[in-house]
């Protein structure tokens, strides 16, 4: 009796290892968590309409998108990129010793970063400055000559003329792209430019690093990094009214019942201002092709051609829908044609 | 009355009192823990049910060569563009390429209707539905051309970013797979290893420190195992990542160890009078075994596989490592293809932005533990019928 069991399951071990198809792979399309909901209904989107397979797309994060994307040229590695903020010069350096030359940079769209709070408070104006003096680990002294670890706990001692009501921030974690984007427009945006932290810097480059652009948030329990789900957050914040929380745009407009948006240097976030520029907390939205495997794989250009169609990413893209926020026309334009002319992408670019 | 037989009345009560105390910390503790599960299961229920649920929609489908050509919006009147699921919609073209016959006839079916409707009719707090088309809802769900029905697809179709079109159908065949790769790997390999450790093996040094490091193992997170998955079967030895063997290889490491405890444990059980009886009548250690020792380890041995596999089945830390956790809303053909998990299908669900993917992750949520409770099942009518008295 065994052994008719042990034959059964090696026939069928057997059986299903060998029902491969020997067709060619799908797209293979790896990064950011951000980029991930506008990317995979792009796939789906291509999947449905043409005679292509459903590109397969990961959610791993820019960074962890990019350390797959250039670990080398073969068909083993991902295809597609997708990024929430631009390659750095340190990473096409990577791809390049790694044997991926050619790369082209693309730019779907913005995403805005809302500081948001219960829908039942009344609005609220931040200034950029306010945010940063309620989130960073030092701030300058009353007299502004030195830094000192962040008094506040109330919004009023920051500004009188804010409410007396406590500072509670709920956002993302340290592994996220969306922290990296807060600490770049919020802290950094201010502080380089802040002599009480430079000064620091210029005092002592390699003890002081940090103060160059500093970039650190509070661990006193104000900021309260709250994991990458940001469903969770807005949760928070229907409990915690004294609460803001920090996340995507698309979430924001999702619960526009539930929570409400701070105006940011007296800016709401919506579309028009996000897109404008107008609105201060937003960044673009990238994905990066891999030249080598357009040919080799099925589909690479047809991807991305429907990826920078007006129907998907114009202004009234299907895209828009979940929440992503259209690129001006000429930019559009622009990126539209670098992606049909695989337009290769070099460290002067990126330094620009 | 004699002294020394002089009850202390006191000392008595004060016994007495502590052991209902003990009575009531035990009561409370299941209390809390069943008003925990209950919470938990009409939390789940009463959000989940309706992702069952789907509103269609009534339309007259016109094939025409305009929709053929590819502009699919033009396949519904043009009020209805925006109630229809263009999830749908943008299938019709595809549809008429390969049945070409079909292009000039019109038809009147039932499908699916935009997300942003069906939450609307469901009646769902932050629907985010149009003004201008709340009331066109209304009046066509008042004539009836808009229904709810039981959405049976739910279970047959693939993730999609559409919530009305989303469905479990490819992740639950992805987990099964992946389940039916971890089984045909840890079973055999688990059964063997702890039958040799615990029938077999000298007592030593060596086999010490590999029964140590087995209980270690099965206490070691499981994203771990995801990486040594990633180095050894992907970056190693070249397995395609985010394929079924990938994921269903590295759930067989994490397994293992849970595997081989209870096996062990099974085969200890089994009193040593049967071994000896056995070796009495001539049984060389190898018909011990596998005439005597493992079929009255048997219940033992299964219950513990089966529960090692339903871990393994609600499992995404390290399906998130060997890139399993993707949007990939076909089901695999083989087990060299992309393919995701019921749980990792959950977790993308539950982290959208879309309000509508609220009611399918708690969906989602029923389905696996409805399979769950389905395999422990197995294991208790498993452990009744095979297990034997002596």
């Amino acid at each position: 009796m065994y052994k008719h069991i042990f034959t059964a399951a090696f026939v069928a071990i057997a059986a299903f290892a060998t029902i491969q198809t020997a067709d060619a792979r799908e797209i293979r399309i790896v990064g950011s968590s951000t980029v991930f909901p506008f990317s995979s209904a792009n796939a789906e989107e291509f999947g449905a309409t043409t005679r292509f397979k459903t590109p397969v797309v990961e959610s791993t994060g820019s960074g962890g998108g990019f350390k797959l994307f250039c670990a080398g040229d073969d068909l083993n590695t991902p295809d597609i990129s997708n990024a929430s903020r631009r390659m750095k010069a340190k990473e096409l350096e990577l791809c390049a010793e790694n044997g991926v030359k050619g790369i082209t940079e693309a730019v779907i769209g913005y995403d805005g970063i809302a500081v948001a709070q219960s829908a039942d408070n009344a609005p609220i104006n931040l200034s950029r400055e306010e945010i940063m003096l309620a989130v960073a680990a030092e701030v300058p002294s009353k007299d502004g000559k030195s830094l000192v670890a962040n008094p506040y706990h109330y919004w009023n001692e920051i500004n009188p003329d804010l409410p007396k009501r406590k500072i509670v921030i709920y956002g993302p974690p340290a592994s996220s792209g969306t922290r990296d984007a807060f600490e770049d427009m919020i802290l950094k945006h201010l502080t380089k430019h802040m002599d009480v932290y430079t000064n620091l810097y210029h005092a002592d480059k390699v003890k002081n690093k940090a103060y160059k652009k500093f970039h650190k948030i509070r661990q006193d329990d104000v900021y309260v990094p709250s994991g990458e789900n940001d469903n969770l957050i807005v949760q928070k914040l229907t409990k915690d009214k004294d609460a803001f929380g920090v996340f995507g745009y698309s979430f924001l407009e999702e619960n526009k019942d539930k929570v409400s948006g701070a105006l940011i240097n007296g800016i709401s976030p919506n579309p028009e201002t996000i897109s404008s520029g107008n609105y201060p907390l937003s960044r673009s939205l990238y994905f990066y092709i891999k030249h080598s495997h357009v040919g080799k794989v099925d589909g690479i250009q047809e991807y991305a051609n429907l990826f920078m169609s007006e129907k998907q990413i114009g202004n009234n893209g299907t895209l828009l829908d979940i929440g992503l926020i259209a690129l001006p026309e000429a930019d559009r334009a622009r990126y539209r044609k670098q992606v049909e002319e695989l337009a290769k992408l070099t460290e002067g670019d990126l330094k620009k | 009355m004699n002294e020394t037989f002089k009850l202390d009345e006191n000392l008595l009560r004060k016994r007495y009192r502590a052991e209902k105390r003990f009575h009531a910390y035990g009561i409370i503790a299941i209390g809390l823990a069943l008003a925990f599960i209950l919470f938990f299961f009409i939390d789940v229920l009463s959000k989940g049910i309706p992702g069952f649920q789907t509103v269609q929609v009534q339309v007259e489908v016109d094939y025409s060569q305009v929709v053929a050509d590819g502009n699919y919006r033009r396949v519904v009147q043009k009020d209805l563009v925006h109630i229809a699921s263009r999830g749908w919609m943008r299938t019709v073209p595809m549809q008429l390429r390969n049945h070409p016959e079909m292009i000039g006839t019109k038809e009147t079916i039932w499908v699916p209707a935009a997300f942003r409707v069906n939450q609307y009719i469901k009646g769902n707090e932050g629907h985010g539905l149009e003004q201008k088309y709340q009331a066109l809802a209304d009046e066509l769900y008042k004539q009836g051309t808009i229904r709810k029905a039981i959405d049976w697809h739910f279970f047959t179709r693939g993730d999609s970013k559409l919530p009305e079109i989303a469905g479990v159908g490819a992740s639950l065949v992805g987990s099964l797979v992946v389940m039916f790769i971890t089984m045909i790997l840890a079973v055999p390999i688990g059964v063997v290893t702890a039958v040799y450790l615990e029938e077999f093996s000298p007592d030593n040094m060596l086999t010490r420190t590999v029964e140590v490091n087995i209980n270690n193992l099965a206490a070691i997170p499981s994203i771990l195992f995801g990486l040594l998955g990633l180095a050894i079967f992907i970056n190693f030895f070249g397995v395609p990542r985010s394929s079924a063997l990938a994921g269903g290889m590295t759930l067989a490491l994490m397994t293992l160890p849970i595997i081989i405890i209870s096996t062990r444990a099974a085969l200890r059980s089994v009193p040593n009078s049967i071994r000896e009886g056995a070796f009495g009548v001539g049984a060389s250690g190898l018909q011990v075994v596998w005439h005597h020792v493992l079929p009255l380890a048997l219940p033992g041995i299964l219950t513990g596989s089966i529960i090692g596999l339903a871990q393994a089945l609600g499992e995404t830390a390290p399906l998130l490592i060997v890139g399993m956790m993707a949007f990939i809303p076909e089901a695999p053909l083989s087990i060299y293809q992309a393919s995701t998990v019921l749980p990792a299908q959950i977790y993308t669900w539950s982290s959208d932005s879309i309000r509508a993917f609220g009611e399918l992750t708690a969906a989602g949520v029923i389905v696996l533990l409805t399979i769950m409770l389905m395999l422990n099942g197995l294991a208790i009518w498993l452990r009744q019928h095979t297990s034997r008295t002596w």
